[in-house]
């Protein structure tokens, strides 16, 4: 009796601790597959297929494609929102070439893969003549050869990390000469000669610091250090202590997601002040700000191209609308706007090409223009990007964040960074 | 010289945090042999109360030592209704635990996305826990200070019960030999309950302190919860002693190391540390050792 119970508990004791490693090994492997995921592209689309747009009814389909669902819907859900108040906005005021617009929805569900697949569907079973949404590179990485595939069109409205241009998709957020560009441009202004670099480990914060790198190396700007932690990593007391040793004039941040709240609070805490040492955001819109709590980011800057402060009476306007769609505590934000931005720029061009063929609208997109809450925008006919107006902002107590300085005008859009000679050996 | 300091208060004060993190489970996994990976999300149902506690007093402090208190019981209850619901019936099948819990997490961490939002919401420090404290020369945030001392004050208390009531010697004799210790009358059902209200409890403890730092999102336990694992496994199951020793030595380790190098690269090197180490020692820093369990 004695020995079978000895037996049972060293047995349990040890196919306990088995269990215990393949929860190790599950979880890396699950952690390893979500990585991995974003990186996989989808197969390509249709093979060219003939478009199967309805051209002649009284409506026009067109679908928006965001996620829903799954860890990304914090921020998509408001980019479908302002998708939707825009074509509401121009239905009501009579429509694109006299047709209404029909909008279908569907979700991405945060997945690369999904995103191509119901691009697929939108395209070819739906029939939609033009297709807004995206938000991660993965995302767009995965739809490009769908609609590349299909010869179809997408309208992408997130800043991304540039070194891209497709036929078969127009960017209405900025690439990086209208972003981190003009950011390095102003620290350099108010006399900062290094940086800190961190950001989260994956595309964009090391494709955006190998420019930033670049800039500095060219302007005699010092580099203090670099560093990178895993998506979603919590614990930052090492890295703003490295910061902290460092002592560089400013810190450019290009964290994602819950570790802005961790790296933030820590800052606040070991005594460094947007003062001594200001750390410049291109992750933080309006609406990260309340999560983070506004205590924390009082007085650090941001870098975009709209806030919802911005004064003019069009930014009014498109303000007050979404507020009364959608709630009076909703910020909007610049990814938000970009999205609104790229409804009326493809009704523009329809407009302009006086067609729904995807070959009339590349064929007449340059120079399309549209008074946006950003200010003026215009299709470049070349690469597909729009000019934007580059604003640095700071966060103030009420959580919104004011524009402190901004381009002279809207800044010809440069995915490929030619126009630049510290650049040369960046793209490829 | 401050660097150093500022990296040794670091480690420890990541060892704080790791062993906050893993004490409940040190309970559940270590004493019980139950393999919750529900346990994090125990630590976000603490971060949420926190929260919720927040609303209700207007003052930070006493909303923070107050959640403290309530944190401890929602996250035993919750513990309690897993344990009487599910996990009983399966004490002898650790794997089917694992994959029965892991399913658990995921349904808690989406009634909070239902409940909350998927946005994280902001728990607001004391204003007597903002700012830092200088300690030869390195600038240690008091937060993180406050962390250290719980840790510390829910370990030692722990023990003391664990050592000397009443139940904490009805625990041990359950872990040590189950089928002794019901010969002996003692109900191992109201023990079982009992010790999975502490770790689940202590769960939730650590989910209020750690507002203190990071964010308060429907996922925030799954950053915890492999670290609570490793902590737990590499100290050995069955003693306190071995969570508390493994937790500082893993908090130095990683700090040290992603000082000189980055962060990523800190946890794959940890990583590697610990898989040789377990090589070496399959059963942790400390096991138990009795006549009967040789």
């Amino acid at each position: 009796m004695r020995g079978s119970v000895r037996l049972h508990r060293s047995s349990l004791k040890r196919s306990a601790l088995a269990a215990g490693g393949v929860v190790f090994a599950t979880s890396l492997i699950l952690s390893g597959c979500g990585s991995k995921a974003s990186d996989t592209e989808a197969a390509g689309g249709g093979g060219g297929a003939e478009s199967c747009v309805d051209t002649e009814g009284a409506t026009i389909k067109v679908g928006s494609l965001n996620s829903l669902s799954g860890t990304m819907a914090i921020s998509e859900v408001t980019v479908r929102d302002s998708i939707k108040l825009a074509v509401d906005e121009i239905n009501a005021a009579g429509g694109v070439l006299d047709k209404q617009i029909e909008l279908i929805g569907e979700d991405g569900a945060s997945e690369p893969t999904v995103f191509a697949e119901k691009a697929e569907k939108l395209i070819s079973s739906d029939c939609v003549a033009a297709v807004f949404g995206g938000w991660t590179s993965s995302s767009r990485k995965a739809m490009l050869p769908v609609f590349e595939g299909a010869n179809s069109l997408l309208y992408y409205p997130v800043q991304y990390e540039g070194l891209e241009s497709s036929p078969n998709i127009f960017y209405t957020g900025a690439t990086t000469n209208q972003q981190i560009v003009p950011a390095l441009d102003y620290l350099k202004e108010k006399g900062v000669t290094s940086l800190y670099l961190v950001g989260s480990d994956y595309v964009f914060p090391q494709t955006a610091n190998r420019i930033i790198k670049a800039y500095a190396e060219a302007n005699g700007i010092e580099i203090k250090g670099e560093d990178y932690t895993p998506l979603g990593s919590t614990d930052f007391s090492t890295i703003v202590n490295k910061v902290r040793t460092a002592d560089a004039d400013a810190v450019f941040n290009t964290l994602n997601g819950d570790s802005n709240v961790a790296f933030f609070r820590e800052y606040k805490n070991v005594g460094l002040t947007p003062q001594d040492m200001p750390v410049v955001s291109v992750s933080i819109a309006e609406e990260e700000v309340g999560g983070i709590g506004v205590e924390n980011v009082v007085g650090q800057l941001t870098a975009w191209n709209y806030y919802q402060t911005i004064d003019t009476p069009v930014n009014k306007a498109f303000v007050d609308a979404y507020k009364a769609a959608y709630g009076a505590d909703k910020p909007t934000s610049d990814p938000m706007e970009a999205a609104y931005v790229s409804v009326y720029l493809w009704k523009n061009t329809v407009e302009k090409a006086n067609s729904f063929g995807v070959k009339e609208i590349q064929d007449n997109a340059g120079g399309v223009t549209f008074d946006a809450p950003e200010g003026l925008v215009t299709i470049d006919g070349e690469n597909h990007h729009i000019t934007k107006t580059a604003r640095i902002g700071e966060i103030r107590p009420d959580g919104l964040i004011y524009t402190i300085w901004e381009s002279p005008g809207p800044i010809e859009p440069d995915p490929f960074l030619k126009s630049y000679p510290w650049a040369a050996g960046l793209s490829g | 010289m401050d660097v150093l300091i500022g990296q040794l208060t670091t480690g420890l004060s990541l060892g704080s945090i790791l062993l906050l993190a893993a004490l409940g489970l040190s309970l559940t996994f270590g004493q019980m042999g139950v393999i919750n990976m529900a346990h994090g999300e125990f630590i976000m149902a603490g971060c949420y109360t926190a929260y919720v506690v927040q609303q209700i007093f207007s003052s930070a402090g006493v909303s923070l030592i107050v959640s403290l208190v309530v944190g401890f019981v929602v996250g035993g209850a919750l513990g309690v209704l897993l344990e009487v619901t599910l996990i009983q019936r399966m004490y002898d099948r650790p794997l089917d635990t694992l994959l029965v819990t892991f399913g658990v997490g995921l349904i808690l961490q989406q009634v909070a996305r239902d409940i909350f939002g998927a946005p994280a919401v902001n728990v607001i420090a004391p204003e007597w826990l903002s700012g830092g404290m200088e300690i030869l020369g390195a600038v240690v945030p008091k937060t993180r200070i406050f962390i250290m001392v719980l840790a510390i004050l829910c370990v030692t208390v722990l023990a003391i019960v664990l050592k000397v009531s009443p139940m904490g010697r009805r625990i041990r004799a359950v872990v040590q030999n189950r089928d002794l210790a019901e010969t002996s009358g003692i109900s191992s059902r109201r023990t079982d309950i009992t010790t999975f209200f502490i770790g689940s409890g202590l769960a939730s403890v650590a989910g209020v302190a750690l507002t203190l730092i990071g964010s308060t999102s429907p996922t925030i336990g799954q950053s915890y919860l492999i670290d609570a694992f490793l902590v737990v496994v590499v100290g050995g199951l069955g003693q306190i002693k071995g969570t508390v020793i493994a937790a500082f030595a893993l908090g130095f380790l990683n700090s040290f190391i992603e000082f000189n190098t980055t962060a990523s690269l800190a946890k794959v090197i940890l990583f590697v540390i610990i898989v040789i180490f377990l090589q070496v020692r399959p059963q942790g820093l400390f096991t138990v050792r009795t006549r009967s369990l040789v």
